[in-house]
């Protein structure tokens, strides 16, 4: 074991909705031998409120975000390229002509998307050999492909894992239509967009719809319950967390 | 505006034939794009070029347009500025009445639908025709553009076939593209050779030489500013570039961006009036240089990169929105996310703030501009001043947030009452309008948080 440490920032909706991706993304740290802190402090990035333009709201909230996380300088690993992307990309402006400027660039530059972190540090040789194949969806968020460019090391490590078809659906780049309260405040349009983005992910025909953020997930998870009673949507943390043999058994 | 805009959004999305026309032609533009940019040796370096270019226009914009104006006139180009719709659709008239117009053929301008000089000009007894195939078809169905390029994107060819039956009573089979086009330029041609005025837009205007820079697949545009004895260009004041020299890169981001083309069929480059001893062109050229509200823009520095564009629609063709409800629905000159900036900066914010909602914030559109501007962060700032627009609509919403903002920085309480809330996640709740399309995600049985406290009181115990 190493004793290095890292920071888990858990996001709201892993917090709330989804814990098990919270714990497997622990798991793999630990894997990868890390010793994980996980401050109580946390609560949410404040992406909800800033993309909606309440700019002070997120600014409050992501002054909690600085403090909880600047006790040292450890990296920040976000099981949500969303997530992550608000911090690394839009705190720096946030906090500028603030006292907290210099923190907020400091913890931009610390904080790391999960998978883009454990990438090149997993323990590739204890990956459990696979009896069946996995065959699964891949579905990038607009903020894997965009602000925190992770699509590549989600699609490289998921076809590493033994077993797993990756597939990847008609218009991939296409937004899936959550954009958060644009889900509220424009719900036709975000349904049609959902409609749409299930639909080609359905037609792949595979066990599970995986992504690296819950956002996505929650948004297409909730659409393909309501038509068909069933949820396929998996993180991408549970999946390999799976592969490992370390995922968290609720 | 609310209401109207939701209902327009209602039909648009109900409209199975307007969604596959969309749908179609949106995926078709998206893929030319992307072919030509892969002939570019460096496309990101032609990009910052063109975007460091726009950027230092908007800091030079008054000087710039004073060397325009004046190399303009030296070239024999008579000069006005108008300050608003009025006075531009007021100067134009003045121009047609002190020729006598009757006749008026347009090329294919965003800027005079922008100051809506069509009904004007019709109202004043003068016959306005719009020479390019696509604001044709969009003037003999009674409509407006749906798209800044591409104006009739909206109809497809049964739909053109159908309009001209009953318009022009000229009937053809659909398929028969060549043939469909054929019958509208046989009514234009005419329409070219007995003009007393044409009325252009302006892709670029290079200061250094005066010259006007107009680009056009149809021929209709050199048609319209050559054939008539008067030619009158109108442009945002946005428009002007330093040089000549400043040309190649920009109109290399345009059309590639646009239409997926080198270059396109015709690029016009209009220096003034015919001279004495040349037999064709116009016999007197106008330039009406439009404000209208951009000065206001260039001088807010949060917003000013709203005038960076060069209106080649990539932004609305990467749009999943714009994809989805076509540009009518907007209800807007300008659509998709370009439209959803600009146009509550011109026409006021507290009228368009249901536009500002419409977006998922993906980044598709400000990936897609060939000058970059960042446009969902433009979105972003003008959701913020949506809020102080019409604060009364918005009490609600501030009142939540200003919860959410509590809850969120006392973390004590975020975990007292989040944890509470545990007990009430099997309790049946009404599904919120917005989610009727979605089962409503419940609560974990255990969060994060408390996961994470077990496991430190574990930690403890061990230590």
């Amino acid at each position: 074991m190493h004793d290095q440490r890292v920071y888990l920032f858990g996001t709201c909706l892993i917090d709330q909705l989804y814990p098990k991706v919270g714990m497997d993304a622990l798991a793999l740290l630990e894997l990868c031998g890390y010793q994980v802190e996980f401050p109580l402090e946390q609560t949410c990035c404040g992406q909800p409120p800033y993309n909606s333009g309440y700019r002070e709201a997120a600014f409050d909230v992501a002054k909690n975000v600085i403090k909880a996380f600047s006790q040292e300088p450890l990296p920040v690993v976000v099981p949500s390229a969303s997530c992550a992307g608000m911090i690394k990309h839009h705190y720096a402006q946030l906090m500028a002509d603030t006292p907290l400027a210099q923190a907020a660039q400091d913890l931009a530059a610390r904080c790391v998307e999960l998978v883009d972190f454990i990438a090149d540090k997993l323990p590739y040789e204890q990956l459990q050999q696979s009896a069946t194949n996995q065959h699964i969806s891949l579905h990038l968020s607009c903020s894997s492909l965009r602000e925190v460019p992770v699509a590549q090391r989600w699609r490289d490590i998921l076809t590493s894992l033994p077993g797993v078809t990756v597939s990847e659906p008609e218009n991939a780049e296409e937004c899936c239509g959550f954009g958060g309260t644009f889900a509220v405040k424009s719900p036709e349009i975000s349904a049609c967009m959902t409609a749409d983005k299930a639909q080609h992910l359905s037609n792949l025909q595979s066990e599970h719809i995986v992504s690296g953020d819950c956002g996505c997930l929650m948004n297409i998870g909730s659409h393909l319950k309501h038509q068909t009673g069933e949820d396929p949507c998996v993180h991408i943390a549970t999946i390999i967390a799976q592969a490992f043999g370390v995922a968290y058994d609720e | 505006m609310t209401n109207e805009f939701s209902q327009r959004i209602t039909q648009a999305l109900n409209d199975a034939e307007l969604r596959q026309n969309f749908k179609g032609a949106m995926h078709f533009l998206r893929d030319k794009r992307a072919q030509s940019i892969n002939e570019v040796a460096d496309w990101e370096s032609l990009i910052q070029q063109g975007a460091a270019l726009r950027r230092h226009v908007l800091a030079q914009l008054p000087e710039l347009l004073e060397l325009l104006e004046a190399n303009c006139q030296r070239n024999g180009i008579h000069v006005h500025w108008a300050a608003d719709a009025t006075e531009a659709r007021g100067i134009i008239t003045q121009i047609a009445q002190s020729h006598d117009v009757k006749r008026v053929v347009k090329g294919k301008s965003m800027a005079t639908e922008e100051i809506h000089l069509n009904e004007h000009l019709i109202a004043q007894d003068i016959e306005c025709i719009e020479s390019d195939m696509g604001e044709y078809i969009v003037q003999l169905a009674q409509e407006t553009p749906s798209h800044i390029i591409m104006p009739a994107i909206h109809k497809n060819r049964l739909q053109i076939a159908q309009l001209f039956e009953d318009k022009l009573n000229v009937s053809r089979d659909p398929d028969d593209v060549d043939g469909l086009i054929g019958i509208g330029r046989q009514v234009l041609r005419n329409k070219f050779q007995f003009a007393d005025m044409g009325i252009s837009g302006v892709n670029f205007a290079a200061a250094e030489s005066g010259t006007l820079c107009l680009v056009e697949n149809e021929g209709n545009g050199r048609m319209s500013t050559t054939v008539p004895p008067v030619h009158v260009a109108l442009m945002g004041l946005e428009k002007v570039i330093p040089s000549l020299n400043d040309l190649p890169p920009l109109l290399s981001l345009l059309t590639r961006s646009a239409t997926g083309q080198a270059i396109t069929t015709y690029l016009n480059l209009i220096s003034g009036p015919r001279k004495d001893h040349e037999q064709d062109g116009p016999k007197e050229v106008h330039l009406v240089i439009l404000d209208n509200g951009r000065s206001r823009i260039q001088q807010d520095a949060d917003m000013q990169e709203t005038l960076a564009c060069i209106r080649c629609g990539a932004c609305m063709n990467h749009c999943p929105v714009y994809t989805r409800i076509g540009g009518h629905a907007y209800g807007t000159t300008y659509p998709g996310p370009i439209g959803q900036v600009l146009v509550p900066q011109l026409e006021g914010l507290a009228t368009h703030a249901p536009l500002v909602s419409a977006c998922s914030l993906n980044g598709a559109c400000g990936e897609a501009c060939p000058v970059k501007i960042d446009l969902p962060m433009l979105i972003r700032r003008l959701r913020q001043r949506a809020q102080h627009s019409s604060p009364h609509a918005r009490r609600f919403e501030g009142v939540l947030w200003q919860i959410w903002r509590w809850l969120n920085t006392h973390p004590r309480s975020y975990r007292l009452i989040t944890g509470i809330a545990r007990f009430g996640r099997k309790l049946p709740f009404p599904t919120p309008k917005a989610w009727k399309q979605r089962t409503f995600p419940r609560p974990a049985k255990t969060s994060l948080h408390q996961l994470m406290k077990q496991r430190n009181n574990k930690n403890h115990e061990h230590n």
